[in-house]
């Protein structure tokens, strides 16, 4: 890890009301790495990870002790406006989630809300970030054609490209396969492959091959605790605790 | 097993005996009402003033008197319905008081619309001087639709799924950028059907417009919102009750072309709903 550190979570814990969904978690993602969150269902990696981007907040009666911070800002600190850190902060979810509007609205929403007007500008943009996530060559014909007529696969890579429009540093991304075939999920992660060389990214998965595939770094969440964190390769080959041993053996979850 | 077979075909009985009972009331009602109304129907008697103490002409100023009261009341309750369903959709956090106010809203549509009558009478009728005018009954039939309006439009914001303003806000939206880019646009069906049902009501009732602006007999047509006018379900009630010797045709006819304006109405809100669910595709 000579990468410098992107993002940081610092003595995380979170509650949903009365229930503990975090506990004392310390964990930190380095900049042009890909860092996966593995574990079983309800063990917490989705809901750290939109602690990145302040997603949680949304939830009522939910709390966060501890801190997280993007390069040096903290960025729950009162100074700080979560739009801002979204902006720099992107997230492609679980299920495909296009907007009900055209391929091109919904690649140039995230610009338009950012205040950008310039047609000309707004048009490259869209074509540039359909080229990142590897969909113009499928798309370029039918850019005002509505996003709900692309396949599963095809809308996932749109909403990657939704998130690239806005030129954010970090994307996360929460189980982006787990709705997806195995053609489409191979094409997700050559282009989580390929982001890396100018994002930070973080992806939660069930999928433990994936994150063999495409991590530097993989952290093993169990029951809100993190039980373990280091070199990918180190965790798949030599796991040092006995749960995370279990897990990826395949003994449970 | 035969006893298991036999509740099935009472319970189907009883069933289907209920909904028929609902279903021949008021296809009798249609029928009736078009069977004696129709022959009154022309040109004149839609066209015209009442004549010889509205036992012929037509029913003119009477129409027009419940179209204005209808788009007054929609102009004022529409926006405020709507921002108001946005706020409690919305920005309103789950306590206590604001789940006190979503009851109170649900339960102001079950009050009596006479009570409603009572109150723009002395709001607007004698407190804020309007006199019996359009615009104190406009108010009045707006206040009586608000809780639909705001019901409706509250439970087509809430359809929106959490998934979309997710994603707005993960792009770096604001929450106002948000509700007006992603959740209005994909409510505006619910809106729409909330609307013209609030429509339908207040071109239907008589207790609210009573005191409030509904003059007995005005054979012409109001020049200002501080006139009073007639208006169909008023006129209805007097030609029925007030009047001696009126055509039953008459009566029929004014009941049919109440009956078609609101009919009318629902059936616009069908359509444009149908036509939005088959764009939406989630």
């Amino acid at each position: 890890m000579d990468n410098k550190i992107k993002m940081r979570a610092q003595k995380v814990n979170f509650f949903y009301g009365k229930v503990q969904a975090l506990k004392d978690i310390n964990l930190a993602v380095h900049a042009n790495c890909v860092t996966a969150m593995i574990g079983p269902s309800g063990c917490g990696k989705s809901t750290f990870i939109r602690l990145f981007n302040r997603m949680n907040e949304l939830l009522p009666h939910t709390l966060l002790k501890g801190k997280v911070f993007l390069d040096d800002l903290d960025i729950n600190s009162p100074l700080v406006d979560a739009v801002d850190i979204r902006r720099r902060v992107g997230m492609v979810f679980q299920k495909p989630n296009p907007f009900p509007k055209s391929i091109f609205e919904n690649i140039s929403y995230g610009l338009k809300v950012n205040g950008v007007r310039e047609k000309d500008y707004i048009a490259g943009k869209v074509e540039e970030s359909l080229k990142k996530a590897a969909l113009w060559d499928e798309v370029k014909e039918r850019l005002g054609e509505s996003a709900l007529r692309l396949s599963g696969g095809q809308q996932q890579r749109l909403c990657i490209a939704r998130c690239l429009a806005v030129e954010n540093e970090v994307i996360l991304f929460d189980e982006p396969c787990a709705s997806l075939d195995p053609i489409s999920t191979a094409k997700i992660e050559e282009l989580i492959m390929e982001l890396k060389k100018s994002y930070s990214i973080v992806i939660v998965t069930h999928n433990m091959q994936q994150a063999a595939r495409v991590s530097e770094c993989t952290g093993f969440f169990l029951l809100g605790e993190l039980v373990e964190f280091g070199k990918t390769q180190d965790i798949f080959t030599a796991p040092k605790d006995k749960r995370t041993e279990a897990y990826i053996t395949g003994r449970f979850g | 097993m035969r006893n298991t077979q036999r509740s099935q075909k009472i319970a189907f009985f009883f069933l289907f005996l209920a909904t028929l009972l609902i279903v021949i009331p008021v296809g009798l009602i249609v029928v009736i009402i078009i069977q004696k109304g129709w022959p009154a129907i022309n040109w004149q008697f839609l066209t015209d003033i009442p004549r010889q103490g509205m036992r012929a002409g037509g029913i003119f100023p009477a129409i027009v008197g419940t179209f204005y009261l209808v788009l007054g009341a929609i102009i004022f309750a529409l926006p405020i319905g709507l921002l108001a369903a946005i706020y409690l959709s919305e920005y309103a956090k789950d306590n206590i008081l604001n789940r006190i106010i979503k009851l109170a809203i649900i339960n102001l549509s079950g009050v009596p619309s006479v009570v409603y009558g009572l109150f723009g009478l002395a709001l607007f009728v004698v407190f804020f001087k309007f006199g019996a005018s359009i615009l104190s009954g406009s108010l009045t039939l707006g206040i009586m639709i608000l809780p639909i309006i705001i019901t409706t439009s509250r439970e087509a914001l809430e359809s929106v799924p959490q998934s979309f303003r997710e994603v707005s806000l993960s792009l770096g939206a604001s929450k106002w950028q948000t509700i007006r880019h992603i959740v209005l646009p994909n409510a505006i069906p619910g809106i729409l059907t909330g609307t013209i049902l609030g429509l339908g009501r207040a071109a239907g009732e008589t207790a609210p417009i009573l005191f409030t602006v509904a003059a007995f007999y005005l054979p012409q047509l109001p020049k200002s919102i501080f006139d009073q006018a007639m208006a169909l379900p008023y006129h209805l009630y007097v030609i029925s009750t007030q009047v001696p010797n009126v055509d039953e045709k008459i009566r029929y006819g004014t009941a049919l072309v109440l009956l078609t304006l609101v009919l009318f109405m629902n059936l616009i809100a069908i359509i444009i709903r149908y036509n939005f669910r088959k764009k939406k595709k989630w």
